[in-house]
């Protein structure tokens, strides 16, 4: 885990190869987090598995979440950890909601972790995220043909009121 | 008789009420059924005397009871594990429940070898095609128990990735609540569906799935008996009655 001065350092780092490439950075119960330019994730994550000295070799997770209602709409969220010194990285990438029928796109890290195929075809699944030269980006949990990105926060719920005795009343005659 | 039943059917008064159990039979009644015994083999017996006999120790049924008593003590269920009521599904074939009583211990690997089909957890939209998939390669006759809530309503997975109740897409005979029910709990269900074969050969869904013309032998449309008939206009207007009194309740 780098500390919190560790975790400047590495900001300083990046932002000197990569003008731009961290946009803040925070530390909160002992978990140190970059927030990069979704358009230099790709750039930054290959800094921290290459470098000597990084080597977060090894990504734990890759997953999304939704703000909505907040700006940008969409977090990329990478858990990085690298085995020889057992130290975990947190990289957050926001992604803004292009609007209408397009979907948000962001670039894929399959060829530095592997691992990412499932990870990411798991995120376009479930948030229409796409991940630009994602070998095989196609839904992994819902069946092929599903429309619509369910875990997105204005996705409907589903399901339907279920017929008890006690809310029978409230559709009388439900047997015609 | 039934048309097309191939049984015999012996229909007859009863004649006396037979002994209760727990009480042995007297002596001198021993010896009478002996004697009566001898005269029927002797063919001296007639009258109410062979109806007596012939009341006392011969089965009489139709076949298509013979048939449903034997095709509900002798089930199959498919081998067949959706989510967490299949633990409990598990369990009722082990000795502490003991389904093995009730003739329904063989739980068979292939659905063509199987006839119940346990709806044992919730079933996703994913699983759904492939749940009605096996219920049609299970040969006829054909039932299914929709164990647990979610089977049955959805039950706590009111969302987006899971059907809301099995009979959306396949017809259900029992459906057996909890979650997960106890393993005592889908026995009885089962023991509802035996009964519900025992007294009607045809289980009914198809009349309730609009489903009248897919059967796999040929016979006549089904028109709900009289019975069924009076039962439902009757439940109709139990109904009626306690919804209007409920809303002049409601006015006054």
């Amino acid at each position: 885990m780098p500390d919190a001065p560790g975790l400047e350092l590495i900001a300083q780092e990046l932002n000197g190869s990569f003008e731009g490439s961290v946009l803040s950075t925070y530390y909160e119960h002992d978990q140190a987090a970059l927030v990069v330019d979704p358009d230099q994730v790709l750039d930054t994550l290959r800094w921290l598995h290459d470098t000597p000295g990084q080597e977060y070799r090894f990504l734990a997770s890759l997953h999304a979440a939704d703000y909505l209602p907040g700006e940008p709409r969409f977090g990329v969220h990478y858990e990085l950890l690298c085995m020889p010194r057992v130290e975990r990285l947190r990289v957050k990438a926001a992604l803004p909601d292009p609007g209408g029928d397009e979907l948000p796109e962001i670039d894929s890290c399959v060829e530095l972790f592997p691992t990412a195929d499932a990870h990411e075809r798991e995120v376009y699944d479930f948030f229409g995220i796409v991940f630009r030269g994602h070998p095989d980006l196609r839904r992994i949990l819902m069946p092929e043909d599903y429309v619509g990105w369910p875990l997105r926060r204005d996705f409907p719920m589903g399901g339907e009121p279920v017929l008890y005795t006690h809310n029978e009343v409230e559709t009388p005659r439900w047997w015609e | 008789m039934a048309e097309g039943c191939t049984g015999l059917e012996v229909r007859r008064e009863k004649l006396r009420e037979l002994a209760p159990l727990d009480e042995p039979a007297a002596p001198q009644d021993f010896r009478a059924r002996q004697l009566r015994a001898r005269d029927l083999l002797r063919g001296d017996l007639d009258g109410p005397e062979l109806e007596r006999h012939v009341e006392e120790s011969v089965l009489a049924t139709t076949m298509n009871r013979a048939l449903s008593w034997g095709r509900a003590n002798s089930m199959f269920p498919a081998t067949f594990g959706l989510a967490c009521c299949a633990i409990e599904m598990m369990s009722i074939v082990t000795p502490r429940y003991d389904i093995a009583r009730f003739g329904a211990e063989n739980m068979r690997a292939s659905p063509r070898q199987a006839d119940l089909l346990i709806l044992s957890g919730r079933v996703s939209i994913k699983m759904a095609p492939v749940v009605r998939r096996i219920y049609d390669q299970m040969l006829e006759p054909k039932w299914a128990i929709a164990m647990g809530a979610c089977s049955s309503s959805g039950g706590m997975f009111a969302n987006y990735a899971v059907v809301q109740g099995a009979d959306k897409f396949m017809p259900v005979d029992v459906h057996v609540p909890g979650c997960p029910p106890r393993p005592e709990a889908l026995i009885s269900g089962f023991i509802k569906l035996q009964r519900m074969i025992v007294g009607n050969p045809d289980p009914g869904w198809r009349r309730r799935y609009n489903a009248i013309g897919t059967e796999e032998w040929a016979r006549g449309p089904i028109e709900p008996t009289e019975d069924e008939r009076g039962a439902y206009s009757a439940a109709r207007e139990l109904a009626r009655a306690a919804e209007a009194e409920s809303r002049g309740g409601d006015g006054a």
